[in-house]
């Protein structure tokens, strides 16, 4: 078998290195990625040339100089003499802030409307589907503007404001709640929740552990939920109660004192949630909808109840087809809330777009909103990979 | 292959080359027929849109005269609506000509930004608007402390807010938006307590208000504004042209020329007048800036002289009703004094 081989081989003239196809795909591979690299050294080159001549002044130093503008809205310490650094930073947290509190606020509601979407309650089953329908098919910015111009900056003014239950006050200017403060020996009650959740955590581990052996089932939920508020409260009524509240207060233009969540970031938190809850629904009802009907008749014939088998049997399996959509549509809404900029919610687009603007340094200020969006959502990709490797299907 | 790499090798040697030959702003001008103008939004008495869809304004009746100047035609004039963030970058990339938008002028633009001022068409100052009738009591902007105050993003005014704020130790809650008409439209809904822009604008955006009678602009003014266009840092003619221009509107309202009396001051004695009109015998002055001798003629006749457009937009022809105050000639004790033609 061997000589046949090797005698066409030996037999064959020498083709030219030029017509080896190895040689070839190699050579493409290296021409096209040199031209890259010329390209790409040329747009550098140019840029800063023209830069140059317009007399525009580049580099990263900007981020250096006293930034002289006030942000409202701020997790973190932040005055007009910081820097303009400080103030992006302001700004990504804020991106942060909402598209966390954002993406859980969907899931849960696109959770809630996705189930009820196959119930067979026929009243459930159509709110929720007007509700995909509606906020499935109206574009993002116009859902932020429902909410701010349509809902928020209808609320009275100050003098007027709402009372809410717990010392709470809602109007245009947002909302108020009371603040707490902590007292001597509050750490206590911190250290307590901390032991509680460790506890909570091991008890578990051993009740799962225990049933896996003997079959014997253990209270689980109700014994984590005892340790977890019990052990601060018991702090609390050891060291003292010491806790008070400062509660907002009129005074000549608004409500001072207390938490204020403003208007801007309600009306965006709100319409991102709503909005991006309307997909997850769908994807959430499609995931259900892909687990085969004798998943929940097996799981009915081992006597199973139905909550238990949505538990254990459906909603496992359903992630499996739910976790790769949901993604993105978490990424959609970090993205989207770059929309903020029109309500005057400080994000990082418009603490960089004020920055960009006072130093004129737009190629540096687009290129650090570049590179921040592209890692949270490279961030929030590799998480949710994460989660879907250890939900996907183990075979063994 | 061959031709690939041909074509290849080609591209990249065109590109190489292809730095874009910044040609003479002028001369770009001259080759597209119209001067591109970046404008306001909509500040009335500045630059906005009228009814049938004509803009109007001091900013805009500047732009007009640039182009009489160069074209002989107040119409050889395109008009890019910018908001206050993206008017710099519009002007650095080359997508307008010249910025007369209600820009402050001051180092750092002239500086790091790349731009030239050439001028200042209006002297203004910042100043803050309250609802009086909701906010009875307050008469001074030193009773601010604890307000909200609706701010555009990215101007000055936003900059001299903080500073005046912190330099009287009062607190304040910036609501900043991007646009102009965000702006109005947070504070006519109560949004905020406050609103603060250079006080042109103030009375401007009062007019557009549901009840202007309610509102009051408080005496404090708190910076130095001086508004005027702005073009591209590189080009000394084109810099030169717009400058000069706005001298001449400047003069000709000093020597008593106008678009009423134009016809007649062109066979003026006056050696001052000829030498403003271009008809000075043997004169080079207009075609030295790169343009014609009669320059002048043609700005004042398409849309007068500074005078005549102050009060055509801001002054007491027009709803602002805004006395020329510091905006006077230095003849009259203002700031506007027009360099020498000659």
């Amino acid at each position: 078998m061997a000589t046949p081989q090797s005698t066409v081989e030996g037999a064959a003239p020498r083709v030219p290195l030029f017509y080896d196809p190895r040689v070839r795909g190699i050579a493409y591979q290296v021409l096209v990625f040199a031209g890259l690299v010329a390209l790409i050294y040329w747009i550098i080159g140019n840029t800063s040339a023209n830069l140059q001549r317009a007399n525009i002044a580049s580099g990263f130093d900007f981020l250096q100089g006293r930034a002289g503008f006030d942000i409202g809205d701020s997790l973190v310490e932040y005055s007009s003499d910081s820097t303009y650094g400080r103030a992006l930073f302001v700004g990504f947290l804020n991106t942060l802030r909402v598209a966390i509190i954002g993406i859980l606020t969907a899931t849960i509601i696109g959770f809630i409307i996705g189930i009820g979407r196959l119930s067979k309650n026929w009243l459930i089953n159509r709110i929720c589907l007007v509700y995909v329908e509606v906020f499935r098919n109206i574009p993002p910015l116009l859902v932020i503007f429902f909410w701010y111009f349509g809902v928020l900056s209808v609320l009275p003014s100050p003098r007027e404001s709402i009372d809410l239950p717990l010392g709470s006050y809602l109007n245009s200017r947002g909302l108020y709640f009371p603040r707490f403060l902590w007292g001597e020996g509050a750490w206590l009650v911190l250290l307590g929740l901390v032991l509680g959740l460790v506890f909570a955590f091991f008890v578990r581990r051993w009740a799962h552990k225990r049933q896996m052996t003997t079959g014997e089932q253990f209270p689980v939920f109700w014994t984590s939920a005892g340790l977890i508020v019990g052990l601060p409260l018991l702090a609390f009524i050891v060291t003292g109660l010491p806790l008070s509240f400062e509660f907002p207060a009129l005074s000549t233009f608004n409500l001072q004192g207390g938490i204020q969540v403003r208007p801007e970031f309600l009306a965006l938190y709100l319409a991102l949630s709503f909005y991006t809850a309307a997909f997850i629904a769908e994807i959430v009802r499609a995931g259900v909808l892909g687990v085969s009907h004798g998943q929940s008749e097996a799981a009915q014939a081992l006597g199973l109840r139905s909550g238990q088998s949505m538990r254990l049997v459906i909603i496992p399996q359903a992630l499996r087809i739910i976790i790769p959509p949901l993604t993105s549509q978490y990424l959609n809404l970090t993205k989207n809330s770059s929309l903020a900029v029109a309500i005057g919610y400080p994000d990082l687009v418009a603490t960089g777009g004020t920055t960009l603007n006072q130093t004129g340094q737009a190629i540096e200020v687009v290129a650090i909103w570049l590179v921040v969006y592209l890692g949270l959502s490279l961030g929030t990709a590799a998480l949710m990979n994460w989660y879907n490797a250890r939900m996907a299907l183990v075979e063994r | 292959m061959k031709n690939f790499v041909k074509a290849l090798l080609g591209s990249a040697a065109v590109a190489m080359f292809a730095v874009p030959a910044s040609a003479a702003t002028l001369d770009d001008v001259k080759a597209k027929g119209h001067v591109q103008c970046g404008v306001n939004t909509g500040l009335i008495g500045f630059s906005a849109p009228d009814d049938q869809g004509n803009w109007k304004g001091l900013d805009v009746d500047f732009c007009r005269a640039v182009a009489a100047a160069i074209f002989d035609d107040p119409e050889a004039v395109q008009f890019t609506p910018l908001s206050a963030k993206d008017r710099f970058t519009a002007l650095q990339s080359g997508e307008v000509d010249v910025l007369s938008r209600n820009t402050t002028w001051t180092i750092s633009r002239d500086t790091a930004l790349g731009l030239n001022f050439a001028g200042v068409t209006y002297y203004d100052g910042q100043g803050f608007m309250i609802n009086a009738k909701k906010l009875q009591g307050i008469n001074s902007a030193l009773q601010l402390s604890g307000a909200a105050v609706c701010v555009q993003a990215g101007t000055t005014t936003e900059l001299n807010l903080a500073d005046y704020f912190k330099a009287n130790n009062m607190e304040y809650s910036p609501v900043v938006f991007e646009k102009f008409e965000e702006v109005n439209a947070a504070y006519d809904a109560g949004r905020c307590d406050v609103y603060t822009t250079d006080q042109s604008g103030l009375y401007a955006v009062r007019l557009n208000l549901t009840n202007p009678d309610d509102h009051i602009v408080l005496p404090e003014i708190i910076s130095k504004e001086p508004l005027g266009p702005v073009v591209r840092h590189g080009d000394d003619q084109w810099l030169d042209i717009v400058k000069w221009v706005y001298y001449a509107l400047v003069n000709a309202e000093e020597l008593g020329v106008s678009q009423a009396n134009l016809e007649e001051k062109m066979n003026s004695d006056n050696p001052e007048v000829r030498r403003l009109l271009g008809t000075e015998d043997g004169s080079k002055l207009g075609t030295d800036l790169g343009l014609t001798n009669d320059f002048a003629v043609r700005a004042i006749k398409h849309v007068g002289n500074y005078g005549e457009i102050f009060e055509r937009n801001v002054g007491a022809d027009s709803p602002l009703k805004i006395s020329r105050g510091i905006n006077a000639l230095w003849t009259k004790g203002g700031l506007q004094y027009g360099m020498p033609i000659r």
